[in-house]
């Protein structure tokens, strides 16, 4: 819709820069100027109002210290040293070692990803199934529906019993969330392929694999794309509230580990980068699935 | 006829029933032979017996209550913020045309993440909660509201300029009443994410209702109380979920 509009309006007049491209510009600066006064106005308060400034700073920290901290977090290598840990004639050397952003964040985009894959294929596997058959459609279907939208990090205490505090519980985590909406958008797909193209299958006589691998999935690309994006946006969400809650690695350590430094900048940093990444698999995904 | 209609819909139903009660009695029967540990999974038997326990010394009706009113102030937030955006970006072509992706874009990025800057904000509080549920539901609230204003048949926006209705009639007459049920999906959309992340964030950051119910119990390793618990949550927000969408069909009966 919005595409459209800029369409009509850039051949109706085509200006250089058009009213739109003005606006969120002006937006932009707004929204960053009201930041940086705010920052500016808390440190002038230092001296009058110190909890009011102290708050300030951290809300609305100055965005060349965002700035730092975000060259921090996208050029900062990894730190590697090794370290004599020996006592006596007893030798240990171990490797002392900062992972980067990098390394967070490919550890959280595998969770996501496994996640996504195990969840996805479980998916769809369920959701053939019942899409297939209205009996155990009209059976279990109500259960799917009702748990898909309920939250699921209140299971996070049981994944971790289960699956233990590593990246495991995570992916659980992740692979719970997902599950769901894939369930329903592929269910609701079968429902949709054309009776003819079933018709056609079973005149072939192909039995069940056959018409799944030929007829159902090839019909279906549409919604189970569709779903398998819904599901990995819950999935990220919901690998990354577990890596709050708890973990050693993953961009939800970062955060939290930034807020329990109180290195405010710095979680903004990692929440740019991360709403960037996120919105841009999202787009892709959508890209994809839309072609 | 319609007897056999009723029966025809009771026997699936029935089925999934009784699949799901021998799936419980399933694993109650695997943790007696000792096939699954009882430390991991308590008996089915006990966390149903723990429920009462859990409601009486947990104070589960208070905590209920917590999250109902979190739930609640949110919810308002979300319909008034909400609607008037999608209001603006409405009204507003231009507005509309620079910001309609972002939010788009916005409603796909984890902005639950942010609830430690809630945090410095607000400290550890209700209104924490209250504000990031706010803040991560408000994306679909106007992008609804948006679709529901924009999709007026125009037919029923000429009769109302056939009366010659002032802008504003025409929007409080014609447009609101017309869009109202997309409106509502909407709020309700952003009603389940808003309880979601509130579960979610009581959870996390161990204050409040529900979610801090479960987040004890388990920090307790009491299990059974713990199942019961999540039990609890799933419950509730299923009964939502049921309440609203009855609402919802209730505002569009056609569908």
């Amino acid at each position: 819709m919005a595409q459209a509009g800029h369409l009509t309006q850039s051949r109706a007049a085509a200006p250089l820069v058009s009213a739109v491209t003005w606006l969120r510009i002006g937006i932009i600066a707004a929204a960053l100027l009201t930041w940086q006064a705010a920052a500016l106005w808390g440190a002038s308060l230092s001296k009058i109002n110190p909890a009011l400034s102290t708050l300030l700073s951290k809300v609305t920290p100055s965005l060349l210290v965002v700035a730092e901290s975000l060259a921090e977090v996208l050029f900062h290598p990894d730190l590697k040293w090794p370290i004599d840990l020996g006592i006596g004639s007893w030798r240990f050397t171990q490797e002392l070692w900062i992972p980067s952003f990098y390394w967070h964040l490919y550890v959280t985009a595998a969770e996501v990803v496994v996640a996504t894959i195990i969840g996805g294929l479980a998916g769809i596997a369920v959701g053939i199934a019942l899409g297939a058959k209205p009996f155990l459609s009209r059976a279990f279907e109500r259960y799917f529906y009702y748990l898909g939208p309920t939250p699921k990090v209140v299971f996070f205490p049981i994944l971790i019993l289960w699956f233990g505090v590593g990246p495991e519980s995570k992916i659980a985590m992740g692979t719970l969330s997902c599950f769901f909406p894939i369930v329903l958008s592929v269910a609701a797909g079968m429902r949709q392929i054309d009776g003819v193209l079933i018709r056609v299958g079973r005149s072939f006589r192909l039995n069940s694999w056959q018409m799944v691998t030929k007829i159902y999935l090839p019909a279906m690309r549409q919604p189970i794309l569709n779903g398998v994006r819904l599901g990995m946006g819950v999935a990220l969400i919901g690998t990354l509230l577990a890596e709050t809650r708890l973990s050693n690695k993953g961009i939800g350590f970062m955060v939290t580990d930034a807020y329990n430094t109180f290195d405010m900048p710095r979680m903004y940093a990692v929440l740019v980068v991360l709403f960037a990444v996120a919105i841009g698999a999202n787009a892709l995904v959508a890209r994809v699935s839309r072609r | 006829m319609s007897a056999r209609g009723i029966k025809g819909q009771a026997v699936p139903v029935l089925f999934g029933l009784a699949c799901l009660a021998a799936f419980f009695i399933l694993i109650e029967f695997l943790i007696n032979i000792g096939k699954i540990n009882r430390f991991i999974v308590p008996l089915p038997s006990d966390v149903v017996k723990s429920f009462a326990r859990v409601a009486v010394e947990e104070d589960l009706l208070n905590r209920f209550l917590l999250t109902a009113y979190e739930a609640l102030m949110a919810t308002l937030l979300l319909s008034v913020a909400g609607i008037s955006l999608g209001v603006l970006l409405h009204r507003v072509r231009l507005i509309r045309l620079a910001t309609e992706t972002w939010i788009a874009a916005l409603a796909s990025a984890p902005l639950v993440l942010m609830y430690p800057l809630f945090l410095v904000m607000f400290g550890r509080s209700a209104w924490t909660i209250i504000m990031i549920a706010f803040v991560s539901a408000l994306p679909p609230v106007i992008l609804k509201t948006l679709e529901g204003l924009s999709a007026t048949r125009p037919v029923l926006i000429n009769v109302g300029r056939s009366f010659k209705l002032t802008p504003s009639q025409l929007y409080w007459k014609i447009l609101f009443p017309a869009a109202l049920p997309t409106i509502f999906v909407g709020v309700r959309l952003g009603m389940i994410f808003a309880l979601i992340n509130i579960v979610g964030v009581e959870f996390l950051i161990n204050f409040g209702g529900l979610g801090q119910l479960v987040n004890e119990l388990s920090e307790r390793y009491d299990w059974p109380g713990a199942y019961a618990a999540i039990g609890f949550v799933i419950l509730v927000s299923v009964m939502f979920f049921m309440g609203t969408e009855r609402i919802e069909r209730w505002l569009r009966p056609g569908t």
